[in-house]
């Protein structure tokens, strides 16, 4: 058996005549060294993959760690696993100096961790001791969560292989092992010493250490020492099988969260370069577009694999997934990960990964995707997914493997700069309505006409019958409010807005260069437009035109500047609901100015959607979107009626003319005409809009806000 | 396998309103704008897709004026190996036996294992295929919707009446029209063609094919359009009123009086 030499510590223990102190020190050199060759493999996907800038701004960068990691930001929003997550996550850190004080102290006895040497020193233990305690019932919790109440996004549908339950429970089972073998390495330490005569810190009270000293303290000399060694060395190699095991799946994240967040993209409602390091004047140079094998994603997108926490956040949320559609955000993920842990592995050579689309991911899948960023604003850990979907997406089309739904508005895209193959000279018909004319006409900057304000309408609200309506409302607004505006009329080509999101990247830049020019040419000092889709495209997308604003925020400035009055709601049975389009909400976080502008109306009654603003549910998409036949249970739009009439709303307010267009089709899908109605937020300020006020008047017009 | 596929360039009826001219013979063409005949970019396809099985050449042809260019441009682009453009002021106003004439010239020029065009062309009267066939004298089935290659012959089949199918084995070499639906034709961006943008692309002149000049363009037409005009749009569309239950009965009753539901 062992014998202890000199003062007992685990270092000073030898059992057949190999010493403690080699017998861990050995143990941690092999864990270290496993640890590190298994990362440094990781890292090879990571060296192989597509450049990605993301070195700049390190400080809008730190900041984001702190929110997001060290504050757990997104965390809450579930608020049970949320908070779980939140204790383990600050139990895990405040254990980590532990931890490895107490690894250290299997070598040199008489280490102490810097800093915890002075008064602070028996704070800490208190802390962790019930840090320990507290992970270790997290666990069990945990466990009970996932075996009894099985929350249903943790499922595995049968066609994306086997279920994570199993893998969950066994890591759920190491860390409370840890926890366990920390607890009661210092409660035998402590018993030990006390039957010794030595003087110590007792453990916390009430704490796991303490529950377990009390349970042991009367027990042999001997037996104490034993399970202080037992509980030593199981410390040790759970510890180390832990931190070479979670390269492996899902636990990774512990590592490569603080990298991923980091790193994150800072830019909403962009997308990224067809390739980092090649501008756009050079792309004709590119020989590939897109991701078309594994090594085409950048190097940030295969982090985001890694970091996956398959917590299934992004799932729960994504409408594409509610609807039965082929595409889950979550698998997205977890089949990547997969592939590059099959295609590079651990022991061995990387191996040719073959071509994803038709291997691990299917067409309809990527095409699935209304880029409504739901996923995204959702996920912890702030893994990106709109960018791998259209990186996916250039690869199809370059490949010319597009739905035959979506060639015919490409081409028609391409010759007549709209989807619908409408003539270009009749774009700016709607604004010629004879009633129109007579109250608002509207000019065509052709270069006769000048103007400060660009109304840029966008393919739908030029030729949809029904969304015009939209565009002379928006016109009749922007007169009533004096300003100078025009419309480009046959000189405006689709912004191209779906367009990159479809992959389409050249045809995207031939209309942004079209409509820079024509902008350009007006001379006009700002643009303003009622589709959040063009809107987003005009912020984002496009360089060097004057700043856009959405209409929804030009009317709630002049409102909170008294330029704007309202008459009292008509119907008063009419209850309100807002509904957040994706382009205006989560990608540019414009929330508050439609609803301030609802609530300015008087006598407006107006309740929120359970999904609502970040969290609001995506229509059915805009664009290209209108043209793709997905396969799907039910429409997006039906779902989304369905939750306004939940909220008790029987109008459905928008401030997108593809909202429009899906919602008021699901409308009659639901079968609940009548019952139900969808109008803009430009129809319903144009029905309301008190015309002429009287100066006086306007200053003691109070407005909401 | 040699595979020649001729394509014709055409307005295209999904992005054009197509109005009457004021003199009434033909459309108004100010404004058109002109894509491959969609048949025809079936043709192609279904050639790239023989070609990457078994190996040769795909060359697409059109006749045309300089305009042809860019139809054959979004076909290289595609994928086929080569294409020609045959032009001439000669060839202008030929009815289908002139087109023939022309492209039978140019198929002696190579030697093609296998000639495609689209069913019809949708401004035109599905003819050329058959009296190329017959010029030539190859074998000729019409409205083809599959093809499999078996040694030195093929198996094809048709789309006959009541949407059957037949199967027919033809010897190459052979023409076939094809049918749309045959397969997913691949998409071709702006990326694409600007790709095969300096692909020559030859251009052939009636000299060049020895084509007499008399026997093609608008003097050796014998047939001739007279007139054009969009029929009047009659009565034919009966809407209900009623509400959903009430309407979805009633057209169970006129589907089952018009023999519908058996």
């Amino acid at each position: 058996m062992w014998t202890v030499v000199g003062t007992y510590s685990p270092v000073n223990v030898v059992d057949w005549l190999v010493p403690g102190r080699n017998l861990f020190l050995a143990l941690q050199v092999l864990g270290v060294a496993c640890f590190i060759y298994i990362v440094s493999k990781r890292m090879v996907p990571l060296l192989r993959a597509q450049a990605d800038p993301r070195f700049d701004r390190p400080l809008t960068r730190l900041g984001r760690v702190f929110k997001f990691w060290l504050g757990q930001w997104k965390h809450p929003r579930y608020r049970f696993a949320g908070t779980l997550h939140i204790v383990i996550f600050t139990g895990f850190l405040l254990l980590a100096a532990r931890a490895f004080s107490v690894l250290i102290v299997g070598v040199s006895p008489t280490f102490v961790m810097p800093g915890l040497s002075g008064r602070f020193g028996p704070v800490y233990e208190t802390l962790t001791d019930y840090s320990a305690t507290i992970v270790f019932l997290c666990m069990v919790v945990a466990a009970v969560r996932r075996l009894v109440f099985k929350p249903v996004r943790y499922a595995v549908p049968a066609k994306y292989g086997k279920g994570h339950t199993t893998d969950a429970i066994f890591l759920l089972g190491l860390i409370a092992l840890l926890m366990a073998a920390d607890s009661l390495f210092s409660a035998s330490r402590f018993a030990g010493l006390a039957q010794a005569g030595q003087s110590a810190e007792s453990p916390a009270f009430l704490s796991l250490p303490w529950m377990i000293e009390i349970a042991i303290a009367s027990m042999p000399r001997t037996a104490v020492w034993g399970l202080n060694v037992g509980a030593y060395l199981v410390h040790a190699i759970t510890f180390y099988f832990l931190l070479c095991y979670r390269p492996f799946g899902i636990q990774f994240h512990v590592e490569t969260s603080l990298f991923s967040i980091y790193f994150s993209k800072l830019e909403k409602g962009t997308v990224k370069p067809v390739r980092w390091d090649v501008s756009d004047d050079h792309l004709d140079q590119v020989k590939s577009f897109g991701v078309k094998t594994f090594e085409d994603f950048t190097w940030k997108h295969v982090l985001d694999f890694y970091s996956c926490a398959d917590c299934g956040r992004c799932a729960d949320n994504c409408p594409s997934n509610a609807v039965g559609r082929p595409l889950v955000p979550r698998f997205l993920t977890i089949k990547a990960r997969d592939h590059v842990f099959q295609h590079y592995p651990v022991l061995g050579k990387p191996n040719n990964s073959n071509l994803l689309i038709g291997n691990i991911y299917s067409e309809d899948e990527v095409w699935s995707c209304t880029t409504c960023g739901a996923c995204e604003e959702e996920c912890p850990l702030l893994v990106e997914y709109i960018d791998k979907i259209v990186d996916l997406r250039r690869g199809m089309i370059d490949d010319g493997n597009v739905p035959q739904s979506l060639q015919k508005p490409l081409k028609a895209l391409e010759s007549r700069g709209n989807p619908y193959g409408k003539m270009e000279k009749k774009r700016g018909d709607w604004a010629k309505s004879p009633e129109l004319q007579h109250a608002a006409p509207v000019k065509v900057l052709d270069g006769k006409n000048g103007a400060d304000t660009l109304y840029f309408a966008d393919s739908i609200t030029s030729y949809d019958d029904r969304m015009q309506s939209i565009g002379r409302a928006t016109a009749r607004i922007l007169s009533c409010l004096g300003k100078n505006f025009g419309i480009l009329g046959a000189a405006e080509k689709d912004s191209g807005h779906e367009v990159r999101r479809f992959g389409e990247e050249m045809l995207f830049q031939s209309l942004r260069e079209h409509n820079t020019e024509a902008i350009t040419e007006s001379g006009v000092t700002k643009i303003v437009t009622s589709d959040p889709h063009a809107y987003n495209a005009l912020k984002h997308d496009y360089k060097d035109v004057p700043p856009v604003e959405h209409i929804s925020q030009v009317l709630a400035s002049e409102a909170r500047a008294g330029n704007l009055r309202f008459s009292g709601v008509k119907n008063t049975d009419s209850v309100y609901t807002y509904h957040d389009p994706c382009y205006l909400g989560r990608h540019n976080q414009v929330y508050d100015d439609p609803r301030d502008v609802l609530d300015s109306i008087p006598g407006l009654r107006r309740v929120e959607m359970q999904r609502s603003r970040d969290r609001s549910f995506c229509c059915g998409g805009g664009g290209l979107t209108l043209f793709y036949e997905p396969k799907e249970d039910q429409r997006m739009g039906v779902v989304r009626v369905r939750m306004a009439a939940e909220a008790g709303a029987n109008v459905i307010v928008t401030a997108c003319p593809f909202c429009m267009v899906n919602i008021e089709d699901a409308i009659k899908v639901a079968g609940i005409e009548g019952k139900m109605s969808v109008i803009d937020l430009t129809e319903l300020v144009d029905q309301h809009m008190v015309r002429e006020v009287p100066k006086e008047k306007l200053e003691v017009a109070i407005v909401g806000g | 396998m040699e595979i020649l596929v001729c394509a014709r360039r055409v307005p295209d009826t999904s992005e054009n309103e197509i109005e009457l001219n004021s003199a009434g013979n033909d459309i108004e063409r100010d404004e058109l704008v002109y894509s491959v005949n969609e048949a025809d970019n079936y043709a192609v396809e279904e050639a790239l897709q023989i070609r990457d099985r078994v190996g040769g050449n795909v060359t697409v042809v059109t006749v045309d004026g300089e305009d042809g260019e860019e139809v054959l441009r979004r076909q290289l682009a595609m994928g086929a190996n080569q294409a020609a453009l045959v032009s001439d002021d000669a060839f202008n106003g030929s009815d289908g036996k002139g087109i023939a004439t022309i492209l039978k010239a140019f198929v002696q020029k190579g030697h093609y294992d296998l000639i495609l065009t689209g069913v019809q062309a949708d401004d035109s009267a599905a003819q050329v295929g058959g009296m190329l066939a017959a010029m030539l004298d190859y074998p000729f089935a019409s409205l083809v919707n599959s093809i499999a290659v078996e040694n030195a012959k093929l198996k094809v089949s048709r789309e006959i009446e009541g949407g059957n199918r037949e199967i027919n084995e033809i010897s190459l070499p052979c023409v076939l029209s094809i049918q749309t639906g045959i397969n997913e034709p691949r998409y071709v961006g702006m990326r694409g063609i600007r790709q095969v943008a300096s692909v020559p692309i030859p251009t052939l002149a009636a000299s060049d094919l020895g084509i007499a000049p008399a026997k093609v363009g608008e003097a050796a037409a014998k047939l001739k359009r007279v007139d054009y005009f969009i029929p009047a749009s009659s009565k034919g569309a009966e809407i209900l009123h009623g509400s959903r239950e009430e309407n979805a009965n009633r057209i169970l009753e006129l589907v089952a009086a018009k023999g519908g539901l058996n």
